[in-house]
């Protein structure tokens, strides 16, 4: 029996199912039935289609049918974008194509067979005549005249402009003693959940019900939306997200494959799947990231920043999905004030559509590219003036704050103390002593350096108002439901969604100390839309400050009924009943005590309950915040660099979170490593890599540099505590925190390893070669500046 | 061209008629129901299909069911006995060393192995020992923990 608090380390509910085999994926589901989809996918970035013959295909012993995307271009309608920017170009998006597409992994045909294999050699003999077209792929170049065009609706491929101003940049340039200007390139990232995404879809025609499994972080939102585009009734339509494999943002959409699946299970009359392979995963499921930044920094020899100014070329890939729009604007643009007082902030951003896959959220989503630039353009300003990052740093924090700060891109952070942070780092790492090892490593022929990330991250998304005025298409608020039965125990439905994060534990924790009944009386069920209450799923590292604060209302409301029912059971005021470790007691009658249990079954059983009381003890509870939230922290990284290969190593990672309070240590110490490993491997391996005419040249695990353990230092981790007052638990959110530091953490250091070489910026990733080239190239420079000074000096 | 083979699995021995190509993964998955290996990839990079094969690790998506014929496999799905989890399906709860818990069937099946060959690891060894399973969701630090709490509890230091 676990009598849980909040604040401890329970041991994981999840785990018992998950490492015995008894997890259920999507995957592992099989339907009486069930027939398979294999997917024809367009080989090119960019054709019109001519012809599509499924002859062959369809003759194949064991294939029952096969579509076209014309076949079905009437019911399967066109995949919206959620988000929406001023004056935005949303061309229509097919989930299947049937006059042109538009990258590479386009769905051209869907064939259905009794057995996988066999759908995929049909697939094969599915025969499409395209008329290739010239395609593009940076988002820069799509822009200028004459550029391969991708949409009618936009010329010049820009599907929206977007801008924020606060201050004067101009003016603030003009008076500036020093201004520094770097192009930063934030690569694009391929998400790599180990589970690929995939989909059962069962339609029961006696009755109109269409249930679709899959692999979402979303389904209530993904049911509202597959029901939006295909007109099936959403109050018929049920949507399961069962045990997922990881998703960091690439499952939260409405993906083609879900139309699909759903609008054949509905004309076959047959459960269908479609599991995506790896390679079809590498190009069908949203990728991230993929800035190409110009950005400036300005300031005081002192040390003090007075502006910040970024043009930023956003790829957007062929289609906008989902959220895509709200990530490199309201997530990027809004968060480019990081942990610092800039009085003047100018942020432009051109999303530009390119025949690539679509760039959606990938964990982090905009913030670590904010973070990025924001740290590394601070990190160049203090190299510009000749001193310390620290110090610069310090003397640019916002001091600390309990009730809120406005900042110049008109954002309002919660709560900080981001010298709390630091010096909490620092108090573990000991820079001085790197210092001096790092100078007598230098003169050994090693390089060591160290890096610095001071962020700040916005969670808990979101207040609907908010949110909705910044241009998402649907409030993000959360919802729970507590279910008491009559023997006490509890049921928890919640509206988030969870893949990796332990809800049913930490959720499960929170209801065991609220209400005093064991961890294992309380079941938490999430990701179906026909058990749950519409709630907005998991994303944002917003389910404990949204999801979590709507369980404690729901709570709260058991808790005061609970007490009345009590009351009356004791013969007592209800003022005189106390409640702990989930007993009801008489301050001065000792005997006189109700376990929780036994008022559970008094509210059922309704015998004896207070006047107009409703019987039963079950609340539900909506949770819209007032502001967002914004964890922050300092995460401080060494790095050690062979100068004979480029080869860079971590040799050690400190990071210091400050997310507020922490119900679960465990599983948050634990979601920091995960977003921290993501961060480096961006830093140091991670990219996807299209050549010019469409082609990803990363299109498979073997091509694309997954982080292994090998790659990877372990972590130190710790924490300052500053809560937030947007919720009762005063927690602010984990998930991303990690990742939106680390790359820069690990540029810096690598840039803190070779400056006295003159280097200034290095873009990720980090290959071996690429950090040679960046070492060699300084040495050439700095041997002609030598050789020029030697000459002027003759 | 259907193939008759016999494999044990998880103590218990079964004839089955499978195509020549299907992979070992698709026969434990499809044939035996035995949904706790996992598919994480198509070109052997990702170890979430681990399992044994005549008692060594191997990516069974790497090989043919064919292949396994005579052969005795063990799964996730067996290796608590009698309810009690194996010690390292114990160490990866006690550590967290899981998240969504995709990789960890095969995370626990190679790290299994790996202490049968060095019982007594470093954690560059550890690190070493499980670099052909890809996980994304703990940064490895907490399956390190993992490996390194099971050795220990079986003999091995810290
Ligand atoms: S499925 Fe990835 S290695 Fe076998
Ligand atoms: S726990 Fe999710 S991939 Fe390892």
């Amino acid at each position: 029996m676990v009598m849980a608090k909040l604040g401890d380390s329970v041991r994981r509910v999840e785990d018992d199912r998950l490492i015995t085999g008894r997890g259920r994926y999507v995957d592992d589901i099989k339907l009486n039935g069930m027939l398979y989809v294999s997917l024809v996918r367009s080989p090119h970035a960019h054709a019109l289609i001519k012809n599509v013959d499924v002859s062959a295909a369809a003759a194949l012993p064991g294939v029952e049918t096969v579509f076209t995307g014309a076949d079905l271009q009437e019911q399967l309608g066109s995949l919206p974008a959620g988000w929406t920017i001023k004056d935005m170009v949303a061309p229509p998006h097919p989930p299947m194509a049937f006059e042109k597409v538009r990258v590479v992994g386009d769905a051209v045909a869907a064939v259905v067979a009794i057995d996988p294999a066999i759908a995929a050699d049909a697939a094969q003999l599915v025969d499409v005549t395209y008329e290739v077209l010239p395609a593009i792929v940076d988002a820069e170049k799509a822009t200028k005249p004459g550029a391969p065009q991708l949409h009618e609706e936009s010329s010049d491929n820009v599907a929206f402009n977007w801008e924020v101003h606060g201050g004067d940049y101009a003016t603030a340039a003009k008076s500036a003693e020093v201004v520094v200007k770097q192009r930063i390139i934030n690569q694009r990232l391929i998400p790599n959940s180990m589970e690929t995404r995939g989909v059962v879809a069962d339609y029961d025609p006696g009755n109109d019900h269409l249930t679709i499994y899959t692999s979402t972080q979303i389904p209530h939102l993904m049911r509202l939306l597959f029901s939006l585009i295909t007109g099936h009734p959403e109050h018929k339509l049920r949507v399961v997200a069962p045990d997922v494999g990881g998703a960091f943002g690439c499952k939260l959409y409405l993906y083609a494959e879900e139309v699909i699946c759903g609008i054949i299970a509905k004309n076959l009359g047959r459960p269908v799947k479609w599991t995506e392979g790896r390679q079809e995963n590498y190009v069908a499921t949203t990728h991230g990231r993929d800035h190409i930044a110009d950005v400036e920094i300005c300031g005081n020899k002192d040390g003090t920043i007075t502006g910040l100014n970024a043009h930023i070329y956003a790829n957007l890939g062929a289609y906008l999905s989902t959220f895509a729009p709200g990530i490199p604007t309201v997530l990027f643009g809004l968060m480019l004030s990081g942990q610092y007082k800039i009085p003047s902030i100018s942020c432009k951003v051109t999303g530009v559509f390119t025949n690539t896959t679509p760039v959606d959220a990938y964990r982090g989503a905009g913030r670590p590219e904010a973070t990025h630039l924001v740290e590394r353009m601070v990190d160049m300003f203090a190299q510009e003036i000749g001193r310390d990052p620290l110090v610069v740093r310090r003397k640019n924090f916002l001091a600390p704050f309990k009730n809120g700060k406005e900042v110049a891109t008109g954002v309002k952070y919660d709560s900080g103390n981001y010298q709390g942070a630091l010096n909490r780092a620092l108090e573990i790492f000991d820079v001085k002593a790197f210092r001096e090892e790092q100078r007598a490593a230098r003169k050994e022929g090693k390089l060591l350096g160290v890096g610095f990330s001071t962020y700040i991250e916005i969670c808990g998304m979101a207040p609907s108002a908010v949110a909705g005025a910044l241009g998402a298409g649907a409030g993000l608020w959360e919802s729970s439901t507590v279910r008491v039965h009559p023997t006490g125990k509890v049921t928890v439905l919640t509206g988030t969604s969870p893949h990796g994060q332990g809800h049913e534990t930490s959720f499960a924790q929170i209801v065991s100390a609220e209400l005093g009944v064991p961890m294992e009386d309380v079941d938490v069920l999430h990701g179906d839309t026909d058990r749950q209450q519409f709630g907005t799923g998991t994303f944002g590292s917003r389910s404990l400050a949204v999801g979590g604060q709507a369980l404690m209302m729901s709570l709260k409301k058991v808790k005061d009924k609970a007490l009345k029912i009590a009351a009356r059971e004791l013969d007592a005021d209800p003022k005189m009943v106390r409640f702990e470790d989930g007993v009801y007691s008489l301050e001065d009658i000792a005997e006189k005590q109700l376990p929780f249990a036994s008022v559970a079954l008094a509210a059922h059983s309704a015998l004896n309950l207070p006047p107009r009381m409703e019987p039963g003890l079950e609340e539900t509870s909506f949770f819209d915040p007032e502001n967002f939230t914004w964890p922050f922290g300092a995460h401080i990284c060494v790095v050690e660099i062979d100068e004979a290969t480029g080869e860079t190593k971590i040799a050690k990672y400190v990071a210091v979170d400050d997310i507020g309070n922490v119900i679960n240590p465990m599983i948050v110490d634990g979601m920091v490593h995960g977003g921290i490993a993501q961060g480096i491997g961006q830093a140091l391996q991670e990219g996807a890599v299209y050549s010019s005419d469409g082609q990803l040249l990363t299109g498979s695990m073997l091509d694309y540099a997954v982080p292994t353990a090998e790659d990877l230092p372990s972590f130190i981790t710790d924490r300052t505590v500053t809560p937030t007052n947007v919720n009762d638990l005063g927690a602010k959110g984990a998930g991303e925190a990690g990742t939106i530091a680390a790359s820069p953490a690990v540029i810096n250091a690598v840039v803190d390893a070779l400056k006295h070489l003159g280097v200034k910026h290095i873009d990720m990733p980090l290959r071996s070669e690429h950090v040679w080239r960046t070492i060699n190239d300084a040495k050439v420079a700095q041997r002609a500046n030598r050789s020029v000074s030697a000459v002027k000096g003759s | 061209m259907p193939t008759t083979i016999t494999v044990t699995v998880n103590g218990t021995t079964r004839t089955n008629e499978v195509d020549e190509r299907l992979l070992l993964v698709q026969y434990l998955r499809e044939v035996q129901n035995l949904t706790g290996t996992h598919i994480g990839c198509d070109t052997s990079n990702c170890g979430a299909c681990t399992v044994h094969l005549n008692g060594k690790a191997v990516k069974s998506c790497t090989v043919f069911a064919v292949q396994a014929d005579g052969g005795t496999v063990k799964t996730v799905e067996g290796l608590a006995s009698n309810g009690v989890m194996h010690p390292m399906q114990a160490a990866f709860k006690e550590k967290h060393g899981l998240q969504c818990g995709f990789c960890t069937p095969g995370m626990i099946m190679t790290s299994i192995e790996l202490l049968e060959r060095n019982p007594n690891p470093s954690e560059a060894e550890i690190r070493r020992g499980i670099r052909g399973n890809l996980c994304r969701c703990t940064g490895y630090h907490n399956i390190v923990e993992a490996v390194k709490f099971a050795a220990a509890g079986t003999g091995g230091k810290k």
